[in-house]
């Protein structure tokens, strides 16, 4: 059934973005920086998986728990080099920064990589046809894993003192060092929950796409962060029902109409949509005392 | 600190300047001759062939003594150029060719997309510009006029020929009823490609079920494949480039679809074997010579490219020394170093025996007459399938 | 040999003026007429350097496209600099520019006429330009900082969507030909034009409107500042200029196309604003110039120059957060009034101190 296979399509699509948008809803929500750098992130963690998977030869589950754990560190590193020393600074600055990471972690992959390379399969490819509709094992690991990881994720936030102290100081950062927090310690936190899962968004994409080259990570990542913002960026749910919702406008766009409307009816709505409801979807007006 | 930041500037312009300034090439018994190729970005295949053979055509002459023009012997200079498959570097390095490193001649870009903005301007600076690889007939066409360009030239046959003979190919020796297409929208070759193609298509009686877009950049194509898989065609007519064409199979696949596959020149690189692998076993696409029917011309350039590069030389490198072998000659019938004599001479050449086959040009127009050949992909390699003449 | 004695001593020329520059700096800075004779000389290099090619074609194509972005990066400088949002979508607006610009040369007026009519395409691209902002400038009303990036964002790819759908705009192809229409004297003519009026602008009333909504808006709003027509004009005049640059650029690439202007480039004019300084005319100057000549410098590092800018980048922004320049501004550029105000507000401190420490 033809609507039944898109579905399964925006299925896959939103759980990728939804990954990726986590991370860009987190490390908002804490520190209110847009890390422009997360969608190289992203695309590091997928070269990361080729070097282990061609070099090493290593299975799937090695090659990506190592791969998380590489760019996870990554993202710790950068915060703590890079975007630490601009807490004070003026927020564009930091953006500014952000911008500077990402173009460098490109042109540092491109430096070894200028060509695109093809990851090898380190799943089995098994085709499930239930009456016209063809699923595949990896169709089902990625949103299998997506969801999971979401359910994680909401259940640290919301149930654990780290998750307590990350919300906390996103509602008011000063304080919070006086409730004997260590700040710094939260925020790293934060950034390796969420580059950890943009790099497995990384690994499950490289595993479904198989082509990887050094600007993968520039368009996904413009994508994923409109997704936290329509679904309230700093929102985690909200995060994730951006992504869903922007793949299902990608591929029905897709299906309708030629293809070359699809960025121009997504930023269309978006637009219409941000000057309706700036906040997103579960987001709140942030209260400005005068 | 004012101060500083003053001192600062004034110096930094005025080093600026010096060095610049003395960045003045001196041409004594050099020709320089420039090349525009895809080094990197989206096609750095193409750009790393071209250059190479560039470097092998330049370095037999060169090792030969030098070019003979009017008596005289010359040393082959090389401006080797970036475009970054960006069409405005593109035309900002052949701007720089031109007027800042004086070319002779320029030999490139090869994707039509990269080709069509600097013929432009090649056409209005009256320098002569040979593209290898651009098939879309655009680029030799004058935009404003609708006449052919009179500085550019190519080396490679266009769409309007290989759009047809994808299409009889298809349905006579294919078998093929009902054809889905899907090409980039932003890539000149592709969209005349698919035009050609489908015109001949349906003058031959046969059905075209899906014609699909995507843009360059897009990863993802489950939407437009879901909705070729909804239309049942025999046969997919890709004509896209190399670097898309394993991705999109390889989704095909995923979701069920059994077609056969055909594509254009764009295919034409073992990058697409390499990264395809058992997805693209069985597959055909129309290239522009093959090295299992090489003739002995080109048998002697599949050798010296081997022993220089380990490796077989692709589509754009064949046609990239023939591009050089027909410069020289230019030059040589010329008699002089001067780009309106360099162009007439080429203008004038009615034919040149390449390592691509045989290269006719007729009067007043850039594009050569010339064969194609078609490649099966099979057990990994490229397996020559048939010829198709003109 | 030869060579290496004419560099050395050249190089020393350069030094010495650059020492007697910095020891006069004072000087020559309170001294306004200097100013007006770089104009002057300016304005004629800029007639004789093509004329007789005093430098190469070349370089005269690098020096029109640091005129070029220095009038994009002045005109983004008052809606990130000294309006203190964040806008990432100017190449959107040097976009409309430049189409709009080369469809009027290429299509409505007569060609041979062509350098007639250039200012009037170019004005023109500047006028749609900066009515297309206004579009932008309202959601901006509702919503601040990081929003208004995204909205500015949205807006780059809509422009580029918009343009590659619509066959007569030349579809993703672009469109080819144009008439090399851009000449010095044009590209000198309109620099030194939109930073006179970018700067009599930000010292006017309208510009304490815009300074005072930096620092904050709801206050501003409280001492009667009118902020919608504020920022309105803001954008507007912001997105007039990056129009005029988007048609001289078009004039002398002779050739668009919708991924020219994408969101690559707006990251290009973002850092040099923030290169250069925020908030500072000669910020802009600066930032734009270091920026064109870096690059073009660089160009034989090849890979290693985009591995070495984002870094340099990025340690600038840790050192020096606000620009090279940033938020000061040459005193040339200030009005007097300025002046006069600072000499006396400095004099009156240097009193109070004084009383208070005795």
């Amino acid at each position: 059934m033809y609507a039944v296979q898109q579905f399964i399509n925006i299925l896959q699509l939103g759980s990728i973005y939804g990954l990726i948008a986590l991370g860009y809803t987190m490390v908002y929500g804490i520190i209110r920086l847009i890390n422009f750098a997360h969608g190289d992130l992203f695309m590091v963690a997928a070269f990361i998986s080729y070097i282990l998977a061609v070099y090493l030869k290593l299975p799937f589950i090695p090659t990506l728990l190592i791969s998380v754990v590489f760019v996870a560190m990554l993202g710790m590193s950068i915060e703590r080099l890079a975007y630490k020393p601009l807490r004070q600074a003026p927020r564009v600055s930091v953006v500014i920064t952000a911008l500077g990471v990402g173009l460098f972690l490109e042109n540092f992959v491109l430096l070894f990589y200028p060509y695109p390379q093809v990851v090898p399969t380190l799943l089995p490819t098994i085709n499930w046809n239930l009456g016209g509709v063809t699923v595949s094992f990896l169709h089902v690991l990625i949103v299998g894993l997506a969801l999971l990881l979401m359910l994680i994720l909401d259940l640290i936030v919301n149930r654990t003192m780290v998750g307590m102290a990350m919300r906390a100081i996103s509602w008011n950062k000063t304080i919070v060092p006086l409730m004997g927090v260590s700040v710094d310690k939260i925020i790293s936190i934060t950034f390796i929950l969420g580059t950890g899962l943009a790099a497995i968004a990384g690994v499950m994409y490289s595993q479904a796409f198989s082509t990887i080259d050094p600007y993968m990570g520039i368009l996904i990542g413009w994508q994923a962060f409109i997704c936290a913002v329509i679904g309230g960026i700093g929102n985690i749910r909200g995060a994730i029902l951006g992504a869903f919702i922007l793949a299902a406008v990608q591929i029905l766009v897709v299906t309708f109409l030629p293809s070359t409307y699809r960025d121009f009816i997504t930023f269309t709505l978006l637009l219409v949509f941000l000057a309706f409801r700036p906040y997103g979807i579960l987001g709140k007006p942030p209260i400005e005392k005068v | 600190m004012k101060k500083t930041v003053v001192v600062l500037l004034v110096t930094m312009l005025t080093i600026m300047s010096m060095v610049l300034v003395g960045c003045k090439s001196s041409a004594e018994l050099t020709i320089p001759i420039g090349l525009n190729a895809e080094l990197t970005g989206g096609l750095p295949i193409v750009g790393a062939s071209c250059k190479n053979a560039a470097l092998l055509a330049v370095k037999e002459v060169n090792d030969a003594g030098g070019l003979d023009v009017g008596g005289k012997k010359y040393q082959i200079k090389l401006f080797i150029e970036d475009n970054a498959y960006k069409s405005d570097q593109s035309v900002a390095v052949t701007q720089k060719l031109i007027t800042q490193d004086n070319v002779v001649a320029i030999i490139g870009p090869n994707a039509s997309a990269m080709a069509i903005p600097p013929s432009e301007i090649a056409e209005t600076s009256k320098v002569l510009m040979i593209s290898p690889w651009s098939t879309n007939p655009a680029t030799t066409i004058d935009s404003k006029t609708g006449q052919p360009k009179k500085y550019v030239f190519r080396a490679c046959f266009i769409d309007t020929f290989q759009g047809k003979l994808d299409a009889k190919f298809a349905m006579e020796t294919l078998g093929a009823k009902r054809i889905a297409v899907m090409y980039d929208v932003a890539d000149d070759a592709g969209v005349g490609l698919s035009k050609y193609f489908k015109e001949t298509v349906e003058q031959m009686g046969g059905n075209i079920v899906a014609f699909e877009t995507y843009t360059s950049g897009d990863k993802d194509f489950s939407g437009q494949l879901t909705k070729i898989k909804q239309a049942n065609p025999d046969l997919i007519y890709l004509p896209v480039m190399y670097n898309y064409v394993p991705v999109q199979i390889k989704q095909a696949h995923a979701l069920g679809i059994t077609a056969k596959f055909l594509g254009s020149d764009g295919w034409a690189s073992d990058e697409l074997i390499k990264l395809g692998g058992k997805d693209v076993e069985g597959t055909f696409h129309t290239a522009h010579y093959a090295p299992d029917i090489a003739t002995p011309i080109a048998q002697n350039f599949i050798k010296a490219y081997n022993t220089a590069y380990s490796s077989v030389p692709d589509d754009v490198a064949a046609l990239t020394y023939d591009s050089f072998g027909m410069l020289f000659e230019s030059l040589k019938t010329a008699g002089k170093v001067d780009r309106q004599a360099v162009r007439d001479a080429l203008a004038n050449m009615a034919h040149y025996e390449g390592v691509t086959g045989t290269l006719q040009f007729k009067e007043g127009s850039g594009d050569p007459i010339k064969s194609a050949v078609i490649l099966e992909t099979k057990n990994g390699k490229f397996v020559y399938y048939a010829t198709v003449q003109p | 040999m030869k060579m290496i004695k004419v560099e050395t001593e050249e190089k020393s020329k350069a030094w010495s003026v650059a020492w007697y520059l910095r020891d006069h700096w004072e000087a020559i800075a309170n001294n306004k007429p200097i100013l007006s004779m770089l104009l002057v000389v300016g304005f004629a290099l800029s007639f004789a350097i093509p004329q007789f090619n005093l430098v190469n074609t070349y370089i005269q194509i690098i020096i029109m496209y640091i005129g070029i972005n220095i009038i994009l990066a002045a005109s983004l400088n008052i809606v990130n600099g000294y309006m203190g949002e964040f806008s990432v979508g100017h190449a959107g607006f040097m976009a409309v520019g430049a189409y709009v610009s080369s469809l009027l040369t290429l299509h409505v007026f007569p060609s041979s006429l062509g350098f007639l009519f250039f200012p009037l395409a170019v004005i023109a691209g500047g006028v749609v330009a900066a009515l297309v902002s206004l579009i932008v400038a309202i959601p901006s009303f509702k919503t601040r900082g990081d929003y208004l990036a995204l909205i500015t964002l949205a807006f780059t790819f809509i422009v580029k969507s918009l343009i590659e759908n619509i066959k007569p705009l030349g579809g993703p192809r672009g469109i080819v030909g144009i008439d090399k229409l851009t000449t010095m004297p044009w590209v000198f003519f309109w620099t030194v034009l939109s930073l006179w009026v970018i700067r009599n602008f930000i010292y006017s009333n309208y510009g304490r409107g815009v300074l005072s909504l930096r620092e904050d808006e709801i206050a501003s709003r409280l001492m009667s500042v009118n902020t919608r027509q504020t920022k309105f004009l803001a954008f507007a005049l912001s997105s007039f200029f990056a129009g005029v640059a988007g048609a001289l650029f078009a004039h002398l690439l002779q050739y668009i196309s919708p991924r020219v202007f994408d969101t690559v480039k707006s990251c290009d004019i973002l850092v040099m604003v923030y290169l250069g300084g925020i908030g500072s005319i000669a910020g802009s100057i600066l930032g734009a110039t270091i920026y064109t000549v870096l690059l073009e410098i660089l160009r034989p590092l090849g890979m290693f120059r985009m591995v070495l800018m984002p870094l340099l980048l990025v340690f600038l922004m840790i050192f020096r957060p606000r620009g090279i320049m940033g938020l000061r501004e040459l005193r040339w550029f200030v009005p007097i009034q300025e002046l006069n105000v600072v000499k006396r507000w400095r004099r009156r401190k240097k009193v109070t101190d004084a009383n208070s420490a005795s």
